[in-house]
């Protein structure tokens, strides 16, 4: 396997004021149970700095109004708002152009937008879509749907005991029938970082355009939509400590401009009438109705607050974490690590020998310590590795080293209670 | 706050050891399977009919403590008890766990099945707790099958999602 460098590995590392940083969230200062909250769910998703809050008591203070629809003051401030925070995400993954950003409801919404925009549009009978084991539901069932619809076909890139993708049989999957490829950079499931770079490169030359399930990447490590050469990116704002029900599609303007809308309503039209209605230019064409205007400038605040601490010094600390906490468990007894790829981030999948999950994450919160417990989404995964469910402990840039004290004590008392 | 402590005692960590009533029957008269999706809790539940007496009754099947715990104890209480006092017991487990039922003012029949009181807190476990009961209930009234997740089944509890 010819696994490119990570970005997070090329990143600066300024060391991280855990503490300071610590302070700007006011929910980290919560006990449950009479004991500090020890939040390491950030995959499923991410806390909310103050300045964030901040922001969104402002909008709604003193900004609010509908959007594209009126002259009059507020709706021209929340407008430019609006507008303001599409840039910043433009920014923030390196798009050519900003209205390459579509905003979603999240990553799901941002995928099936694909699906029914350029899916529906461009796939038929007998075409091949190309997906991974690691796949999150949401990057299988849209597809699932298409396939039902179309008579297209999935096909799938299996993984090996480490939890990473086998590019061989990647490569070996293409035929002339394939049509377009959807994989996740980063896995929820077991934090293995994925070469998709060079997967991409690989499908260009064969002319399949390539979507990448950015949920789990983009709060980790610099996110450049053009050095990677997607076509399709998509990622969630309540995973990069912004509110939740907002999102984006990162697309190729050349490929948007091409796709079908997705939703009809307002603002996705240039002109209604019953006998024929123009649709208006990328990115309002596939945004119709009134969007969750506040949480697009929460999300554009979280991005301007994660910007100001920097992706790389943010990788850097959580790759400390993730190091620290794997030769921790590595070395407990009964402890065994589910996904060990050479590259990972921020996410430490684990089993209990004689310990169900779900009794896991039950005693871990009786002892402060939030964990994620379950099959995340990925059931191929689990099957793939003959269990119904794992313990996962995620980290944020906001944990600190502490913090995976408090679950190697807190998988100890587990271990004693089912001694 | 849920006290957890009293819901993993000494008796549930016992049962999920030990789990009494552990593997199959020769001449079953009813089957049920119970899924929770969520969690991926499984099992399988046999019953020896005979009239109206439950003369016999099974389980096996891979799930976390505090099902496989309350499959084990339920085996051991309605084993030699009459279907009608299995279904009172249904319902009143059902009515303790979901919080509906409180086991200390009003008289039940629950007897030591109470140690599973402290599941009411715990919204995402609830379902746990109630799956064999569940099963045993889809059991005697000869389902095939059953999951935490079909709506219309009178037993589903009404809880968040893992
Ligand atoms: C890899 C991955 N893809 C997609 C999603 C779905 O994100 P959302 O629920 O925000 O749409 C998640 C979130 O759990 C995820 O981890």
């Amino acid at each position: 396997m010819t696994a490119s460098p990570s970005p997070r590995r090329l990143a600066p590392a300024p060391a991280l004021d855990v503490e300071r940083i610590r302070a700007d969230f006011p929910i980290l200062r919560l006990k449950v149970g009479g004991k500090p909250l020890v939040y390491l769910d950030n995959a499923a998703s991410s806390q909310m700095p103050q300045q964030v809050i901040d922001r969104l008591l402002r909008y709604q203070t003193s900004q609010h109004a509908n959007i594209h629809r009126a002259v009059h003051m507020l709706s021209e401030i929340a407008t430019a708002e609006y507008e303001e925070a599409r840039r910043k995400i433009a920014r923030f993954v390196n798009a050519r152009e900003d209205r390459e950003v579509i905003f979603t409801s999240g990553t799901t919404e941002a995928i099936n937008l694909v699906m029914h925009g350029y899916g529906r549009k461009f796939l038929g009978a007998g075409d091949e879509i190309i997906l991974t084991t690691l796949e999150h539901h949401s990057n299988i069932v849209p597809w699932q749907m298409l396939c039902e619809e179309k008579g297209a076909r999935i096909r799938v890139v299996p993984i090996n005991d480490a939890g990473e993708l086998l590019i061989d049989e990647y490569e070996k999957l293409f035929n002339e029938r394939t049509k377009f490829v959807g994989v996740m950079q980063v896995s929820n499931a077991l934090g293995t970082v994925n070469p998709v770079k060079s997967m991409i490169a690989f499908a260009h030359a064969r002319g399949v355009p390539v979507l990448i399930d950015g949920a789990q990447a983009a709060p980790h490590m610099n996110i450049d939509v053009q050095d990677l050469d997607c076509d399709f990116y998509a990622l969630s704002g309540h995973k990069l400590c912004g509110p939740t029900g907002i999102g984006i599609l990162y697309g190729k303007a050349a490929l948007l401009e091409r796709m079908q809308p997705f939703k009809g309503g307002g603002d996705m039209i240039l002109s209604v009438s019953f006998e024929k209605t123009v649709y208006n230019t990328v990115p309002q064409k596939f945004e119709a109705g009134t969007p969750p205007i506040a949480a697009a400038i929460g999300l554009g605040a979280a991005i301007d607050y994660l910007s100001e601490i920097g992706m790389g010094a943010i990788a850097a600390h959580e790759n400390a974490l993730l190091d620290y906490a794997t030769a921790q468990l590595e070395r407990m007894p009964g402890v065994c690590i589910i996904g060990t790829a050479a590259d990972k981030a921020a996410v430490l999948s684990f089993a209990l020998q004689g310990v169900h999950p779900h009794d896991a994450g039950t005693l871990l919160n009786q002892e402060g310590v939030a964990v994620r417990t379950g099959h995340h989404c990925a059931q191929p995964v689990m099957q793939r590795f003959r269990i119904p469910a794992t313990s996962r402990a995620s980290f944020a840039f906001y944990n600190s080293m502490a913090e995976v004290d408090a679950l190697v004590a807190g998988i100890r008392t587990v271990q004693k209670v089912f001694a | 706050m849920a006290d957890t402590k009293a819901l993993y005692q000494e008796v549930i960590l016992d049962h999920n050891r030990k789990p009494r009533n552990y593997g199959r029957l020769d001449h079953p008269s009813h089957k049920a399977e119970g899924h929770n999706p969520l969690c991926g809790d499984h099992l399988a539940l046999a019953l020896d009919l005979q009239g109206e007496r439950i003369a016999g009754i099974a389980f096996e099947g891979e799930s976390c403590a505090i099902c496989k715990a309350s499959a084990s104890m339920m085996t051991a209480t309605v084993k030699g008890k009459t279907r009608e006092d299995a279904e009172t017991l249904i319902r009143e487990f059902r009515e303790m766990a979901t919080g509906e039922l409180d086991c200390g003012s009003y008289p039940h029949h629950l007897g030591r099945l109470t140690v599973f009181a402290g599941v009411r807190d715990l919204p995402t476990r609830v379902k746990c707790a109630i799956l064999p009961w569940h099963t045993l209930r889809a059991a005697i009234h000869s389902q095939a099958s059953t999951s935490t997740e079909s709506e219309a089944d009178p037993m589903h509890a009404p809880i968040g999602d893992a």
